[in-house]
């Protein structure tokens, strides 16, 4: 939890909003004076009375998590304005699909190599190779309501137009680092966009 | 109230019970006939916020900005710790559990390249056995 010595320094939000930290300030242990960037993002997005209701309604443990995921958003719906959050769910989905499209053709090569193998016993069945998570990807679908073959779908999400150009994945850190993660994160962004702090292990 | 106008209020205008102009900056993209998405998405950012955000946009990009400030907001409802993010989350791991499968297929491939070409590097030197000799 990031620590905001409020008898010293008020924190990011009542410094932003110009009021006086009380102790009991709901935003202090989340919006540390250091990041005033933070705070301006989720108040130009969110507004504060709404991230307020929003912390409000949450357990203490779990208001943490929640301000860095609403920062991430903010910070991503201020850099695309259009798409915000959701361009990078296009994105990264696409990108489960081109992998999974050569995880397949990986998997067809080597059926081909296992079949003309001229070993008696193969070191494994070629269908215990095939792994696919074409699932999974039925399941982003309908969660992200988009359907393929169905432009109409009910969320009405389409791809971004062409004219939009893809940043590269980097561009799209994992939210924050999470000690239950096993995942090296591929971008020092990680601890720009959310600030640090334990996840769920999302 | 009785309407000079045929034409209905907006789910937005509905909602925080007003006067639907002609030029109502929510209309085209919160249609009366879904009154939970408008409301949806005032929980999150606030009418005000929406307004804003849609008036910066070019007319023809607003239809997209108010989908995934849908989006968004119905994420959140159903997540109200990580929202979205938490499916982007989810997208990175199962990227990087594809990525590993991908790299281990990709190892027995290499191993299944490499002990044909050294059975078939044997067979062409068995051809020229008794030159070799």
């Amino acid at each position: 939890m990031a620590s905001s010595n409020s008898y010293n320094s008020p924190c990011a939000a009542c410094k932003f909003l110009r009021r006086k930290c009380t102790p009991g300030c709901i935003f202090a242990p989340y919006f540390p004076p250091e990041e005033p960037q933070k705070f301006a993002n989720v108040h130009k997005i969110f507004g504060a009375s709404n991230v307020t209701k929003l912390l409000n309604e949450l357990l203490p443990h779990q208001r943490e998590d929640a301000v860095n995921s609403m920062a991430y958003e903010a910070e991503a719906r201020v850099r695309d304005p259009v798409y915000g959050c959701v361009g990078a769910i296009s994105f990264l989905q696409r990108q489960v699909e081109r992998l999974q499209k050569e995880l397949d053709a990986a998997n067809a090569d080597l059926i081909r190599f296992a079949c003309s193998d001229s070993l008696p016993t193969l070191p494994q069945r070629p269908v215990d190779l095939i792994v696919s998570t074409n699932d999974n990807i039925g399941n982003i679908n309908e969660l992200i309501g988009i359907s393929s073959g169905d432009s109409t779908a009910s969320l009405c999400y389409q791809t971004p137009c062409t004219s939009f150009s893809f940043p590269s994945a980097t561009a799209y850190p994992i939210p924050w680092d999470s000690n239950t993660f096993d995942n090296n994160t591929s971008s020092g962004d990680v601890n720009q966009v959310g600030g640090g702090g334990a996840g769920k292990g999302l | 109230m009785t309407s000079k106008s045929t034409r209905s209020r907006c789910a937005a205008c509905k909602y925080l019970r007003r006067r639907c102009s002609p030029d109502c900056i929510f209309s085209p993209y919160f249609p009366s006939d879904n009154p939970q998405r408008f409301s949806c998405v005032h929980r999150l950012y606030g009418a005000s916020n929406v307004g804003k955000m849609l008036q910066k946009l070019p007319v023809h990009l607003r239809a997209e900005a108010a989908n995934s400030l849908y989006f968004e907001a119905h994420s959140r409802q159903e997540d109200p710790v990580y929202g979205c993010v938490g499916i982007i989350t989810n997208l990175h791991e199962e990227i990087h559990g594809v990525e590993i499968e991908l790299a281990r297929i990709q190892a027995h491939i290499g191993i299944h390249r490499q002990s044909n070409n050294s059975e078939d590097g044997e067979t062409s030197q068995s051809g020229h056995g008794p030159l070799q000799q």
